[in-house]
C-alpha cells in the first residue's frame, strides 16, 4: 500500500518533469527559426546591400549591378495612399465603436465584423479591388494598389483605436463636457488627444502589416520595371519585386531580392518594436 | 438609500460567481455607464452646438459602417464576376472531374479547353492548412504553457516579443527563405529519410526531387501560424482566474497537474477558438505557399508531391488569365474562400469571446 503510493508519487513527479521539459522543447523549437531566419537574412541581406540599391533601377537580365529604387519609391507611394485612407476612416470607426456605440447591438456587429475582416485572406481583397477599381479604369494602377492596403489597414485601426479610447477615464470626458465645450470637440480635442499615442502606435502596426503585403498588389499595383511615381500608372513595390526576383534563375537577382528583404524587415522591426517600448511603457500614464 | 444600494450589491456578488467558461451574465459597468451617460445627455441638452454634434455622430457612423460596406462590395463584387463560371459549371466547379476522352485520365484545370474544377486546389488548401496544424498546435500550446505558467520573468518579455516578431515578418520573406533554405534542407535530408522510413505508406513517395510540394508548405504555414496560435492561447489562458490554479494547487496537484484540469481544462473553449483562427490563417495564406507548393493543379496522395492552394492558383494566373471563363473560375474560388475564411474567422471569434470576455481586459 505504502509502496504504491510512493511509485504513484514518483510517477506524478515524473509527469511533471516531462511537462515542463516538453514546454520548454516547443518553446525552442518556435525561437529556432525565427532566429535562423532572421540571422540568415540578416547575413545573405548585408552581403548583397550597397548603395546602389537605393540609388538605382532594376537593369536588364544579364547586367550586373541595379538597385531597386524605383519599388522602394512605390512602396512609399502606395503606403501613403493607403495609409490617407485607412487611418481616418479605421479611426473615425473607433471612435464610433468607444464613444457613441458603446454597448450598442451595432457597435458590437461592426467590431465583430472588423474582426472577421481581420481575417479575410489578402488575395481576397486583391481581386475584390480588381474588380471594383482596375476593371473600370481599365489599366493596373497605383492607385488600386494603394486602395487595397487602405481597405486592409481599417479593420486594425479601427480596433485599436477604439481600444486605446476605452482607456480614458471617464472623468477626463465629464470635465470637458463640464466646460461647455461640444461634445464633438471633446472627442477629438480631449479623448483622442490623451489616447493619441496608443492610436499611433496602432496605425503603425497596421501600416506594418500591410508594407509587406504581396498578394493583394499582384493584380492591383501590378509592378513596374521602370520608375513610376504617378498613381494612374502601374508601379513597382518592394514586396512585389522580391517575390518576382525570388522566383527567377537569376543569381544577381536574388542577391537584390536578399537586400530588399532586409529593407524590408529593418522598416517592419523597426515599426513593431517601437509599438512594443510605447505600450510598455503605459500610453495613457499621463491621463489618470 | 437603501433601495439605491441592493442593486449594486446583487450586482458584485454576480460577478464574483461568473466562471470564465460559463456563458454567465456580461459584468459591465452598467450602472456606472448610466450615470454618465445622464450627465452627458443634460450637458448635451444645454449646448448650442447640436447641429456640430450631430454631424459628427453620424460621420462617425458613418465611418464605421463603412466596415459593413466593404464586406458587401467585396460579396457583391465576388458573386458579380464569378457568374459566368457558376453558370458554366455550376456545384460541379467544387467536387467535380472532367475525364480526358484521348488519356482516360481526370482532368481538373485546363484553361486551353475551357475545364475548371477547384477540386485539386481544394484538396491543396486542405491538405496543406491541415499539416500546419499538425506541427502548429502542440508546439504553439507547448510555448503558451511554458510562457504563462512557467516561464522566469526575465524571459517572458522577451520570448512574447520574439513571437510577436514572427507573427510580423511579412509572408513573402518566409517564401524567400522557404525557397532557399527549407526547400534544399528538405530536398536533402528531411524527405530522403521520410522517404526510406515511411514511404511505404504510400505518402512520402519517390517521384518528385524538387524538394517542393505538400509538405514544403505545410511546414513554412505551421511557422506563420504558430504566433497568432500561441499569443491568442496565452490570452486566454491568462484569463483563467488565479483561484482556479490555487484550488488545484491546495489539493496537492503537481504543476502539470494544476496546468492540466486547472488551466488548460478551463481554457479549452478559448484555445480551440485560437486554433480555428490559425486555421482560418493557413486557409488564406498565400504568397509563402504559392512559391513552395510547386502549382501544379493536381491530386495526389503522395505528400512529398507537388500541388497547389486556391490562393496560390490566384495569385499565379490571375494576371494572365486566358479568358473571360478562366478569370471568372479564379473569381469563384476567391469567393469561395472568402466565404469559408469569413465561417471559419466568425466560429473562431465567437469562441475567443465566450472565454475572454469575462476579464477585467475586455471590461472598461
Amino acid at each position: 500500500m505504502r509502496d504504491e503510493h510512493q511509485l504513484r508519487a514518483k510517477l506524478r513527479t515524473l509527469a511533471d518533469g516531462a511537462a515542463t521539459g516538453l514546454a520548454v522543447l516547443a518553446t525552442v523549437l518556435v525561437v529556432a527559426p525565427l532566429v535562423a531566419i532572421f540571422v540568415y537574412l540578416v547575413y545573405k541581406g548585408s552581403v548583397s546591400l550597397n548603395w546602389a540599391f537605393f540609388t538605382h533601377n532594376p537593369v536588364p537580365v544579364g547586367e550586373v549591378g541595379g538597385g531597386m529604387a524605383n519599388a522602394i519609391v512605390g512602396s512609399a507611394i502606395l503606403l501613403g495612399v493607403g495609409s490617407l485612407i485607412g487611418i481616418p476612416i479605421g479611426i473615425a470607426g473607433g471612435i464610433f465603436l468607444a464613444e457613441f456605440g458603446r454597448g450598442t447591438k451595432l457597435a458590437n456587429a461592426i467590431r465583430f465584423t472588423a474582426d472577421v475582416l481581420n481575417g479575410v485572406p489578402s488575395i481576397v481583397m486583391g481581386i475584390a479591388v480588381y474588380s471594383l477599381v482596375v476593371v473600370p479604369q481599365g489599366h493596373f494602377s497605383a492607385f488600386s494598389g494603394g486602395v487595397a492596403l487602405g481597405i486592409m489597414m481599417i479593420p486594425t485601426v479601427c480596433r485599436t483605436t477604439e481600444e486605446m479610447l476605452l482607456m480614458v477615464p471617464h472623468a477626463v470626458r465629464e470635465a470637458a463636457l463640464a466646460l461647455g465645450v461640444p461634445n464633438w470637440r471633446s472627442v477629438l480635442s480631449i479623448t483622442v488627444r490623451t489616447a493619441s499615442a496608443g492610436i499611433i502606435t496602432g496605425c503603425m502596426l497596421a501600416f506594418a502589416r500591410v508594407a509587406g503585403e504581396t498578394a493583394p498588389l499582384i493584380f492591383t499595383a501590378f509592378g513596374n520595371v521602370g520608375w513610376s511615381e504617378k498613381l494612374s500608372e502601374p508601379i513597382a513595390a518592394l514586396p512585389l519585386q522580391i517575390y518576382v526576383y525570388a522566383l527567377s534563375p537569376y543569381d544577381e537577382w536574388h542577391r537584390l531580392a536578399w537586400a530588399g528583404a532586409l529593407v524590408l524587415i529593418v522598416l517592419i522591426v523597426l515599426a513593431v518594436s517601437l509599438v512594443r517600448y510605447v505600450t510598455s511603457r503605459g500610453v495613457l500614464k499621463g491621463a489618470s | 438609500m437603501v433601495i439605491a444600494q441592493v442593486p449594486e450589491i446583487r450586482f458584485n456578488q454576480s460577478q464574483l460567481l461568473t466562471e470564465p467558461d460559463l456563458p454567465g451574465e456580461r459584468p459591465s459597468a452598467q450602472p456606472a455607464q448610466q450615470e454618465a451617460s445622464a450627465i452627458r445627455s443634460f450637458l448635451l441638452a444645454r449646448g448650442n452646438s447640436a447641429w456640430a454634434d450631430r454631424g459628427f455622430h453620424w460621420l462617425m457612423v458613418l465611418c464605421a459602417l463603412s466596415i459593413f460596406g466593404i464586406v458587401v462590395l467585396i460579396a457583391t463584387e465576388l458573386v458579380a464576376r464569378s457568374r459566368i463560371a457558376w453558370g458554366a459549371f455550376g456545384l460541379d466547379f467544387f467536387y467535380k472531374a472532367f475525364i480526358d476522352t484521348y488519356t482516360g485520365k481526370p482532368m481538373y484545370w485546363d484553361p486551353v479547353n475551357g475545364h475548371f474544377s477547384a477540386l485539386p486546389f481544394l484538396y491543396g488548401t486542405l491538405v496543406s492548412s491541415f499539416l500546419a496544424l499538425l506541427l502548429a498546435v502542440p508546439l504553439a500550446i507547448g510555448v503558451a504553457v511554458f510562457l504563462t505558467e512557467m516561464c522566469p520573468g526575465f524571459l517572458r518579455a522577451p520570448l512574447a516579443f520574439i513571437t510577436e516578431l514572427l507573427a510580423a515578418i511579412p509572408s513573402v520573406i518566409y517564401g524567400l527563405w522557404a525557397v532557399f533554405v527549407l526547400v534544399p534542407l528538405l530536398r536533402e535530408y528531411i524527405n530522403p529519410a521520410l522517404i526510406k522510413s515511411f514511404g511505404w505508406t504510400g505518402f512520402f513517395s519517390n517521384d518528385n526531387p524538387t524538394g517542393l510540394g505538400f509538405l514544403t508548405a505545410g511546414v513554412i504555414l505551421a511557422i506563420m501560424i504558430l504566433p497568432i496560435i500561441s499569443s491568442l492561447t496565452r490570452e486566454v489562458m491568462t484569463a483563467v482566474p488565479s483561484s482556479q490554479r490555487e484550488a488545484v494547487l491546495a489539493l496537492g496537484a503537481t504543476r502539470w497537474e494544476m496546468i492540466r484540469m486547472g488551466v488548460l481544462r478551463n481554457a479549452r473553449i478559448g484555445i480551440v477558438g485560437a486554433v480555428i483562427l490559425g486555421l482560418g490563417r493557413a486557409l488564406g495564406e498565400t504568397m509563402a505557399v504559392a512559391m513552395v507548393i510547386g502549382n501544379s493543379p493536381e491530386i495526389q496522395r503522395s505528400l512529398l508531391a507537388n500541388g497547389s492552394t486556391m490562393s496560390a492558383v490566384i495569385a499565379n494566373e490571375f494576371a494572365e488569365a486566358s479568358s473571360d471563363l478562366h478569370l471568372s473560375a479564379l473569381m469563384e474560388l476567391g469567393l469561395a474562400l472568402f466565404i469559408v475564411t469569413i465561417i471559419v474567422n466568425a466560429i473562431a471569434r465567437m469562441l475567443v469571446w465566450m472565454v475572454t470576455r469575462g476579464t477585467p481586459s475586455s471590461v472598461h
